[in-house]
């Protein structure tokens, strides 16, 4: 009974699985919703998927304290910076904000970041920012627990140029199959996409995901066998 | 560009001085003293014209059921009441010293509080004390921009749900809540709905019992219900009575009466000399 309540009293993390995406014109932010308490599910609807800017976007991994403390920081220098340079903030100024605090806090936090957005010099622009505090610039990321499982599929799926809809597609599919395979992602499946025409922002209820395989009806399974009728006995 | 260094916590904070003392005389075999925790159901929910906080009454210390009826519902404004789980003295003390916080911005500012800021200088205090402090919180008002409902962790992060549990019987009223919850509900569906929630933690729970506390808060008002249903009342009183036995020495019967409440009239002339 005392694990329970020391899962409980666990430190808010986010299991996770983040998605960053770039595409022919923007880029696509995925995540899932599931926030968790040691083995329990403290928020099953979460936003992992934050607004720094206008046009920029980050994906929150690891330590909730930590992501949502640094997220507010980093909005807050991005506001200053604004005001200062007179035009909107480009993905790169946010993305090495963003790392110039996780790297040099880096004994003291624990979090996994993907900043993505759209500006008029560089276009759609992702940025990986891991554990250590990292910029790693990408034409696609992955990150969170949930990521593990995506390395593969990505490898085979990923093609460069890609249009709004194949983009978002593969978002929502590959954030599903990690649903499926990993404990810590769960809930809904949210996307952000980002391009010269400004933010839009969309909402798969988990009914609405496909289904892999260990999901489905059993079909043509042998197993089916079992429940036929035994057949006759040898009679010599 | 401002070095972006912050160790934290950099001014205040947490001494560590006395820990290899301590530990020193914990080898030496000295116990440390146990605290009052609040074992605790916590519960919000938003209805239709505001949010509804509730909670169940018993702080416990160890094993033992220090306060039969403590209050969880800490007043934060007029239009923000905050619940607490967790150590007791530390809700009690990042929950006050916000609400004074909140006191002297509505001074500044001439505003009403807004829900936000109150979580914003909860979040910021638990972050820098990295979980130290041991503050479960749910926080919940109805301000300018609408009926607001949050929940706050020790660490510092923070969810916004329309429906939050806390505390250890939280798995208890949430399990009430995910099968009965609905948007749009109306005072009264909402109020039995949070003290269903409450009792599911009272019964289930051995860190949460005796009565439920309810606040409803809707726009311009506030009900905080002390105590809206005891489940627990005290059945068995013992016929003998409870008094002194007979060789006990009386030396004093004197009955102070408690000194009435003075009113402040305000808008009085200033002093002349």
């Amino acid at each position: 009974m005392d694990s329970i309540y020391n899962d409980l009293n666990a430190p808010h993390s986010m299991g996770t699985t983040i998605i960053g995406v770039t595409y022919d014109g923007g880029v696509v932010l995925g995540a899932d919703s599931r926030t968790s308490t040691g083995m329990y599910v403290a928020n099953r609807a979460s936003d992992k998927i934050t607004q720094l800017t206008d046009n920029v976007y980050i994906c929150r991994s690891g330590s909730a304290a930590d992501s949502q403390v640094l997220s507010d920081y980093v909005r807050y220098y991005l506001h200053q910076h604004t005001i200062q340079l007179g035009q909107p903030a480009t993905v790169k100024v946010a993305a090495n904000l963003v790392r110039m605090v996780s790297y040099n806090n880096k004994n003291m936090l624990q979090t996994g970041l993907i900043v993505g957005g759209w500006d008029k010099y560089e276009g759609g622009k992702i940025y990986g920012i891991p554990l250590g505090g990292t910029l790693l610039e990408q034409p696609f990321t992955i990150g969170g627990s949930g990521s593990s499982y995506l390395y593969g599929f990505f490898d085979q799926v990923w093609k460069e140029g890609m249009t709004q809809d194949e983009a978002e597609k593969l978002v929502v599919k590959a954030v599903s199959l990690a649903i499926a395979r990993d404990g810590a992602s769960g809930g809904v499946v949210r996307t952000v996409t980002i391009n010269k025409d400004g933010v839009s922002r969309k909402f798969f209820p988990g009914n609405t995901l496909p289904l892999w395989h260990e999901e489905l009806e059993a079909k043509d399974s042998l197993l089916d066998g079992l429940s036929a009728a035994s057949p006759e006995p040898m009679v010599s | 560009m401002s070095r972006f260094e912050e160790s934290a916590p950099a001014r205040g904070g947490f001494s560590y001085d006395l820990c290899k003392r301590n530990e020193m005389l914990m080898q030496k075999g000295l116990k440390p003293s146990s605290y009052l925790k609040t074992g605790t159901t916590i519960v919000g929910l938003v209805f239709q014209d505001g949010v509804i906080l509730g909670a169940d009454t018993r702080a416990t210390e160890g094993p033992i059921v220090a306060d039969k009826n403590c209050e969880k519902i800490h007043y934060m404004a007029p239009n923000i009441y905050c619940c607490g789980a967790g150590t007791a003295a530390d809700t009690e003390a990042v929950t006050d010293m916000v609400s004074s916080q909140l006191k002297l911005h509505r001074f500044h500012t001439g505003r009403e509080s807004r829900v936000v800021t109150a979580l914003t200088l909860l979040k910021s205090h638990l972050f820098s004390y990295q979980g130290h402090v041991s503050a479960a919180l749910v926080l919940g008002g109805v301000d300018v921009t609408g009926p607001h409902l949050h929940t706050i962790y020790p660490h510092g992060s923070t969810d916004t749900l329309p429906f939050a549990t806390m505390g250890s019987g939280s798995l208890a009223a949430m399990a009430i809540f995910e099968s009965k919850y609905r948007e749009g509900l109306t005072r009264d569906e909402g109020v039995k709905l949070v003290a269903e929630a409450i009792c599911s933690g009272i019964f289930n729970d051995l860190g949460s019992g005796s009565n439920v506390d309810v606040c409803v808060i809707t726009k311009g008002k506030r009900e905080y219900l002390r105590n809206y249903m005891l489940p627990n009342p005290r059945t068995y009183v013992s016929e003998k009575g409870y008094s002194f036995s007979k060789k006990t020495e009386v030396l004093l019967t004197k009955i102070t009466p408690l000194r009435e409440l003075v009113e402040v009239i305000e808008g009085g002339d200033a002093m002349e000399e």
